[in-house]
């Protein structure tokens, strides 16, 4: 008897939903032998250290999902995660690889700032003021994604780099005004700015658990829904992504739909950032984001670019940054962590599809012959 | 000086043993099966010392997958390999060529930033740490000179000829002392001149002692050059001749099952006004060297005419700045008389043009999309389904691609496949059912049957010829010259970007037309610009 | 300092202290992507390579430790990532995505308890004679052990990929994997050796921030140098002469800003931070369009897995 490993046809649809969440697990697993190892070095023995492991775990998975207030910061954090992916996955449809969602999103809380500190200041109508904020935020994300835009599409320059090399000139620009001309005089030296108006706070519910943000998150995931699906948008853009020379063959500009991706995809990040000003933190500060473009480029994935999967795996790594954040306060587990969670899964996810691909075959030799 | 490999036990019975009766190579049951193909099925076949054997079937008979299993490329599932009369397990190229065993497969596997004598001692054990150029470089000079294959042992590979590449390929095996070749399609891309060459030099190196597998689907060169034939069909062998022993005829009936030779009547050519006008146009390749020079053509409603060449002489760039794919550096295209704006994919779809490409995975379709997709893919611009651009009609296109599965017969398990998975055929089928459906004014045709098998490719010309029928005018960039004499009304032969001249389809005209493909000039003026 | 002439000549030493870990890191991508492999996980290397050398150095007190030990943190995270892209033939782009945030993380975990530690570090050497030679001396001859290492690492590279069969292989396996492999060179093993390799010298790269440009350790410490690697390497179309030139540019950004802040100048400390970012898209930039025009050769398999079967 042989056992063959073959490559299969078709990968079965139960793995589309099987792999993302059999990669969550993974990672949590092999972080968790990580976490082991860490504790051994921290209090010697390994009986000590796997009991700190599974006390931080419980830690780490209870409190965000199940505490009451666990659970409104976990919503709280899963808004710019889920604006961030929202935009990610607009643009990785295409397979335009948009590494700059912590830019967008830097972008997107500066614009904002500027019109509700200065520019729009004046404005007395909550819902004006929030509706020209996110008009801000948007058009802020949306210019900082249209430079490797236009450079991709005139210049064929690869947008991975220069996206991510725009991140840290963004976060140097908002360090630049807000220990600066943007700083605020009241503030005792914190690095900040002036806090928003009134008008420029977004409602919440809930005894202020949620913020309206949570819903727009919502109802931009099935806008996005209906446009992948059923919008001459969302077919043409599967056949730029799949093969561009088809798509120019069939008389679509590739050029067009790939600034535009980029365009609106930065769009949405920077939106996500406004959001989060007005709706959380109220000011503008160095490091407000830890991380969220990053974090977003994993929920995307694991979401499959699915919008409406995005919405729950944003909810679900909402969760996780919340537990992070108890590790680092009651374990003294640095930020990193979570970095180390993100590349996991990655990995998890990665390799659960390229098991998939394969399949093991029996081949039954001895009965053949002995017809 | 050159190796020889194990043969001088042949050498030494010589006198004992007919040498042609020894059988050199040998294949026996050999079965491949790929997920939801079996390529090959209990296939033997023997090769004998000095012999020319042909491997003969249509496309997708098996042939390339035996071959490649023999030089190591692929694993047989099952059956065994001897070599010389000892069972070998052949595990890879490398393998292979330590046996003797070379292949020259359609695809180079040349390097072409490195120069000829990098690309022969790539790999070799005998390399030092520190390559010594000029020993290498004399060494292959002197192997070229005497086999009739030149080379310059100091060219940057990127800056040769097809037919120059192949003689490296050659050489290559020479070099490394293989003497048993398996030459894949070889005349492919050769002009009948270059063709005759290669030949010369295979007929050296058989009445030498090496022994060669020359897999071809072309009847009438395996009739000029093989000694034996063996025939291959759906992935079976259905015979083994020797070429004294059967004819053209005989070759097609074990090469398909059945008396295909007859000669189909065109319908009358009912020819009107000109539809597709090209005027002076010249093109830059992909190098930035111009492959279309200062080109006329005109083709009628109604007309096919067949543009007859070897590959590489501006077929690819013609076709591609026709459609819109590529600029024009000067020229024009028109359509019904409207000016087409070089460069514009769109309003040559909307004026009724389509394009065939010959290579139909990299620009005709969407491999990991659905058979719906693919259909559907110049949809924005076609409009074959009414359909909102905010509300897309996904139910009646869905009804519509059934439609055309079966009135096309694309074989594929549902609408939904991806059509990576569909076979050359079905492939092709998408492509002209997506074309076809949009009752195209004009069509180019570039190889529309490359890769596929007579059952496919009879399809296609079927389908050209409704076409022409309906009063299409058809470009057709003929991939075989007997594509030519079968569809068209008027032959050009393109040479470097120009057309050096007309000729009825005729095969008397074949010499003519073989000349003008390496570059004469037509001589005659009769047939100038013919129609 | 009203000197000009040693406000230029400190700033080039500089200069070439700031551009070596990038230079380290092009090398070893250089000899990743020349065999067709893309690794965008240079950031996370590095910072392995950082923690790694300056926790070897801490607990050893020997500086050899401290590279070796930071070459095979390099050479771990390239074996997962030829794993991934080689044998299971995953999209190379989300693999070194992967790479580079498990890198973080892991250095980042791995080194909470060495923040604001000292461990023996590299100091500058300078060579007998050759540091006396006036200017080029102390810009080039006065530096610590690693940056002379870099000195030879370029030509030795230059030599053996251009003139050595070692060298032609590599470039077979990276511009035709196919003719490669007719020719029975493993594709396969070429790629994973080039990769492990050369995230092994990017590591060297990383250790270098650690043990002699900063001498401690911080979290995240090579901001975006990786990135910036990957971006030189096209800028010096995979030639190590090239990518020399490159790194040292981009030192000499890096230099210039700091030295323009200590001086005291009116421009903002952030915007002279952004200046090597800034760069890099003007580079690339650049790059793209002068491939456009020349087509340049990239590595032709470079991103694109290697499948026997696959072949037509």
């Amino acid at each position: 008897m042989k056992i063959r490993v073959e490559k299969r046809l078709e990968i079965p649809k139960y793995a589309g939903i099987l792999v993302p969440v059999i990669s969550v697990f993974a990672a949590l697993l092999i972080m968790g032998v990580i976490l082991l190892i860490f504790f051994i070095g921290r209090h010697g023995t390994l009986a000590a250290a796997f009991g700190k492991t599974v006390e931080a775990y419980q830690e780490m998975l209870s409190w965000p999902f199940t505490n009451r207030y666990g659970l409104a910061s976990t919503f709280m954090r899963m808004v710019p995660l889920a604006f961030v992916a929202l935009g990610l996955s607009f643009a990785y449809k295409m397979k335009i690889w948009n590494i700059g969602g912590e830019g967008q999103l830097y972008m997107g809380a500066m614009a904002s700032t500027w019109g509700a500190i200065f520019l729009f200041k004046d404005i007395t109508s909550p819902f004006l003021m929030i509706l020209l904020l996110s008009i801000c935020g948007a058009i802020a994300g949306a210019l900082w994604a249209l430079i490797p835009a236009l450079m991709k599409a005139y210049a064929k320059t690869d947008e991975i780099v220069v996206t991510l090399m725009l991140n840290y000139v963004a976060i140097f620009w908002v360090d630049y005004l807000v220990y600066g001309p943007w700083k605020d005089p009241r503030g005792y030296g914190f690095p900040g700015t002036a806090p928003f108006p009134e008008q420029a706070k977004l409602p919440t519910f809930f005894d202020g658990e949620f913020h309206l943000g949570i819903f727009t998150a919502i109802t931009l995931a099935l806008i996005l829904f209906y446009v992948y699906k059923k919008t001459s948008w969302g077919f043409n853009s599967r056949i730029v992504g799949d093969n561009a020379s088809a798509a120019r063959y069939s008389g679509i500009s590739v050029r067009n739909y790939t600034i535009i991706a980029l365009v609106v995809s930065g769009a949405i990040a920077g939106l996500g950032g406004a959001t989060q000003m007005m709706g959380v933190q109220h000011r503008l500060q160095h490091g407000f984001s830890p991380g969220y473009g990053y974090t977003a480029i994993i929920v995307a994935w694991l979401g499959k670019l699915n919008p409406l999967a995005i919405v729950l795996v944003s909810f679900l790594f909402g969760g996780l940054l919340v537990g992070n954040d108890q590790l680092q306060m009651f374990y003294k587990l640095p930020m990193a962590l979570i970095s180390v969670f993100q590349g996991l899964v990655l990995f998890c996810l990665l390799g659960g599809e390229a098991l998939f691909k394969y399949r093991l075959r029996i081949d039954r030799e001895e009965l053949l012959d002995n017809e | 000086m050159i190796s020889r490999g194990a043969t001088w036990p042949l050498d030494f019975f010589s006198g004992v043993i007919s040498l042609e009766d020894f059988p050199v190579l040998e294949m026996k049951n050999i079965t491949k099966a790929f997920p939801g193909v079996v390529a090959n099925e209990d296939v033997s076949i023997e090769l004998r010392k000095g012999e020319v054997l042909a491997l003969l079937g249509e496309n997708g008979a098996g042939k390339t997958t035996l071959m490649n299993i023999l030089f190591g490329i692929y694993h047989a599932d099952k059956g065994e390999v001897s070599v010389n009369g000892k069972k070998t397990a052949i595990t890879s190229p490398n393998n292979a060529l330590k046996h003797g065993i070379g292949m020259v497969q359609q695809h180079f596997t040349l390097v072409p930033s490195f120069t000829v004598a990098e690309n022969v001692v790539l790999g070799l054990k005998e390399t030092g740490f520190v390559i010594k150029t000029k020993t290498v470089e004399s060494k292959i000079k002197k192997l070229g000179d005497a086999y009739g294959l030149p080379v310059h042992p100091r060219a940057r590979v990127w800056t040769l000829s097809v037919g120059e590449r192949q003689r490296i390929e050659i050489l290559k095996l020479l070099y490394t002392g293989a003497n048993i070749l398996i030459l894949d399609e070889p005349t492919a891309v050769l002009t009948p001149q270059e063709s005759e060459v290669l030949f010369k030099a295979l007929r050296k190196l058989v009445s030498e002692g090496s022994s060669v597998i020359f897999i071809s689907h072309k009847l009438d060169e395996v009739m000029e050059i093989s000694d034996r034939i063996t025939v291959l069909r759906n992935g079976k062998v259905v015979g083994t001749i020797s070429k004294t022993e059967t004819d053209r005829r005989g070759l097609v009936k074990l090469m398909v099952g059945r008396d295909l030779l007859v000669d189909t009547v065109k319908p009358e050519a009912q020819i009107g006004r000109p539809v597709l006008t090209v005027e002076d146009l010249s093109v830059k390749n992909d190098k930035g060297l111009l492959a279309v020079n200062n080109l006329s053509l005109e083709v009628r409603a109604g007309e096919i005419l067949g543009i007859a060449g070897v590959a590489g002489n501006g077929q690819r760039e013609l076709a591609e700045s026709i459609y819109g794919l590529r600029k024009s550096l000067s020229g024009s295209v028109r359509l019904d008389g409207k000016l087409m704006r070089s460069g514009n994919v769109t309003s040559r779809i909307r004026s009724g043009l389509t394009y065939i490409p010959q290579d139909r995975k990299t620009i005709a379709t969407c491999p990991n999309l659905s058979v719906m997709n693919n259909i559907f893919m110049k949809n924005s611009i076609t409009r074959l389904v009414k359909s909102s651009s905010f509300n897309l009609d996904n139910k009646a296109m869905s009804a519509r691609t059934e439609e055309m599965i079966k009135s096309f017969s694309i074989s594929t398990p549902s609408s939904r496949t991806a059509v990576r998975y569909l076979s050359g055929g079905n492939l092709q089928k998408v492509v002209l059912a997506r074309e076809l459906a949009m009752n195209p004014k004009a069509i180019i045709a570039e190889h529309p049957t490359r890769g596929l098998d007579i059952g496919a490719m009879e399809f296609v010309y079927r389908s050209l010829l409704e076409q022409k029928s309906k009063g299409t005018a058809i470009l057709l960039l003929a991939g075989e010259l007997y594509e030519i004499f079968r569809l068209c009304d008027r032959v050009a032969v393109i040479f470097e970007g120009q057309i050096m001249g007309y000729t009825p389809p005729d095969p008397a005209f074949i010499e003519e037309i073989g000349l003008m493909m390496a570059g004469s000039m037509q001589e005659d003026s009769v047939h100038e610009n013919q129609g | 300092m009203n000197d000009l002439p040693s406000f230029i000549i400190s700033t080039l030493q500089a200069t070439v202290r700031a551009g070596t870990p990038l230079l380290f890191a092009v090398l070893g991508t250089i000899l990743t992507e020349r065999s067709g492999v893309m690794n965008l996980g240079l950031e996370g290397i590095m910072l392995i390579g950082a923690i790694g050398g300056f926790v070897a150095s801490y607990n050893t007190s020997s500086l050899l430790a401290a590279v070796l030990v930071a070459m095979l943190g390099g050479a771990i995270l390239g074996l997962v990532h030829a794993f991934f892209t080689v044998t299971l033939k995953i999209n190379q782009i989300v693999s070194g995505l992967a790479i580079t945030m498990l890198g973080a993380g892991i250095s980042g975990l791995w080194g909470r308890d060495y923040i604001g530690v000292i461990a023996k570090r590299f100091t500058p050497v300078r060579l007998p004679f050759l540091s006396e030679l006036p200017y080029a001396g102390q810009i080039f001859f006065s530096h610590d052990f690693l940056v002379y290492v870099s000195y030879l690492v370029v030509p030795a590279m230059w030599f053996v990929i251009y003139k050595t069969k070692f060298g032609m292989t590599l470039r077979a396996v990276g511009e035709s994997p196919d003719a490669a492999d007719a020719r029975g060179i493993n594709v396969f093993a070429i790629r994973y050796v080039y990769t492990v390799i050369g995230a092994s010298v990017t590591a060297i790269g990383g250790a270098y921030l650690s043990l002699a440009y900063n001498s401690m350790w911080i979290e995240n410490m090579t901001a975006g140098r990786g990135w910036i690697a990957i971006a030189l390497v096209l800028f010096a179309t995979w030639d190590p002469l090239k990518a020399l030139l490159g790194a040292y540019l981009f030192g000499g950004i890096t230099a210039l800003g700091l030295r323009l802040q200590a001086i005291g100048t009116h421009i903002s400390p952030d915007f002279l931070k952004m200046l090597p970012y800034l760069l890099t898209i003007v580079v690339l930039f650049f790059t793209s369009t002068d491939n456009l025009k020349r087509k340049v050769g990239a590595p032709a398999s470079l991103g694109t897995p290697y499948s026997r079967e696959d072949r037509t």
